[in-house]
């Protein structure tokens, strides 16, 4: 049995075709074979949710998938926010004027949950956002930040 | 933190797995969500040296809502339970208890089979299964066999699953006319492994409860069906004025019951402290959900 295998994945609109140990985690395939190092890694077991990316639509913790999981799927990094003109996203944009982020670690994983809570609950409570998010950790205690910053998109609905 | 090696199958159907499981022999792993077998095999608290991932099997990603019973199959994510309506009409408590699993990208992944299977004693969905009355649905190179949820829950992350075997699907059957239900937790934090909760299920026809069912989460075993507890409230009259003592009653018999293990997270007493607390309060929601006040 191999302990290799070929996976055929699309990551940010970028069609790719690589052969990956099958123990590889997608959070180290996105990383170290496609040099998306906008992703990051902490824990690796599935608690601080800084790895966390959108597959087929959905977030995921990439630490705790496997790259050849991610065989036919379509994922998207914080890479992959940004509007092609380099815009940056409405949820880049927020934390960025709200300053909600200090030295960043959590803040890709903070974006993709915070874009997916918005497209399935647009107008969401203060307790609602801060439920999304429990599953992203800050030890630079930015909580409040980020909070506000999610919380002036849906008030600008644009969620994207 | 990374995996030891292992031999990978994506198998395309239950037949394909049962065979590869079959050959596996005893060194091998059953991959779904992978929410608590990924962080295992990255601490390498496991190292199996077959994975055989399911996630390609589709005739294990159906719900079925019949008059008779829903059956989930081993790839519904909580998350697909949560939006499901059928579920959230004909299985209240299962959707009110799913919404404290972990956080959204474990629920977007986990699966309520694989929760079940791995049996954590502080999981909600082991304890929800048997305060249902549920079964799971077992697949092996012999065939299939279905047990009730106390025959399946062997103790703490463990599970009666023979070599070669896998879970294909859980069913709970429907509740019947009269009955309501509530699942409360404590955490610390949001979406933390629950210290307590408590699920409830009363079956209350003309101010007489016929059936109660309760069961706590966070004990050292996995899901504590409260038997004692059932017993105060099975044939009594519950009203405003006699519910509030058969409610204590039964709250005392959780408390003497349980058997809580201490950790970093909460000490023993606490853990039966907060048992009684919580099915407290899940009994009196339940009350309140019937009609009764």
């Amino acid at each position: 049995m191999a302990r290799e295998q070929r996976i055929q994945v699309t990551v940010n609109g970028r069609a790719y075709d690589k052969v990956v140990p099958v123990r590889l985690s997608l959070a180290d395939f996105i990383r170290e074979h496609l040099y998306l190092t906008g992703t990051h890694l902490g824990c690796e077991h599935g608690v601080c949710g800084a790895c966390t990316v959108l597959m087929n639509g959905r977030s995921v913790r990439s630490c705790l998938t496997l790259a050849v999981q991610a065989e036919g799927a379509e994922i998207v990094t914080i890479e992959g926010l940004r509007a092609e003109d380099g815009t940056r996203h409405p949820m880049q944009q927020a934390f960025h004027e709200n300053f909600a982020l200090q030295c960043g670690y959590c803040t890709p994983g903070m974006l993709i949950t915070a874009i997916e809570l918005l497209r399935e609950n647009p107008d969401p409570s203060e307790l609602e956002v801060r439920e999304a998010l429990s599953g992203n950790i800050c030890r630079c205690s930015g909580y409040q930040a980020i909070v506000n910053a999610v919380l002036a998109v849906a008030r600008r609905g644009a969620a994207g | 933190m990374k995996p030891a090696g292992f031999d990978y199958y994506a198998p395309r159907s239950v037949d394909e797995a049962v065979h590869v499981l079959a050959d596996a022999g005893r060194d091998c792993r059953v991959l779904a969500g992978g929410q608590s077998l990924m962080p295992m095999l990255n601490c390498r608290i496991v190292s199996p040296a077959v994975l055989v991932d399911i996630n390609r099997i589709e005739e294990l990603d159906r719900v079925e809502a019949t008059d008779a019973s829903l059956t989930l199959g081993a790839l519904v994510r909580h998350a697909d339970l949560l939006r499901n309506p059928q579920i959230r009409a004909g299985w209240p408590l299962l959707t009110e208890a799913t919404a404290y699993v972990a956080h959204p990208a474990i629920r977007n992944r986990g699966t309520v089979c694989g929760s079940i299977s791995h049996n954590d004693p502080a999981a909600e969905q082991p304890s929800i299964l048997v305060t249902l009355g549920g079964t799971v649905v077992i697949a092996g190179a012999a065939g299939r066999r279905e047990l009730p949820a106390e025959k399946f829950l062997t103790g703490i992350m463990s599970n009666a699953l023979e070599p070669g075997e896998m879970v294909v699907a859980v069913r709970y059957p429907r509740p019947v006319a009269g009955t309501s239900a509530a699942f409360v937790e404590f955490a610390r934090r949001l979406g933390d492994f629950a210290l307590a909760g408590a699920a409830v299920m009363l079956t209350i026809r003309k101010g007489v409860c016929e059936q109660a069912r309760v069961t706590v989460v966070g004990m050292g075993d996995g899901p504590f069906r409260a038997h004692e507890a059932e017993a105060v409230l099975t044939g009594s009259a519950l009203n405003g004025k006699t519910s509030k003592d058969a409610f204590t009653e039964a709250v005392a018999k959780v408390v003497a019951g349980v058997e809580p293990s201490e950790d970093v997270h909460a000490s023993a007493d606490y853990r039966r402290h907060l048992a009684g607390v919580m099915t407290a309060r899940a009994l009196q929601t339940a009350f309140e959900r019937s009609g009764g006040a």
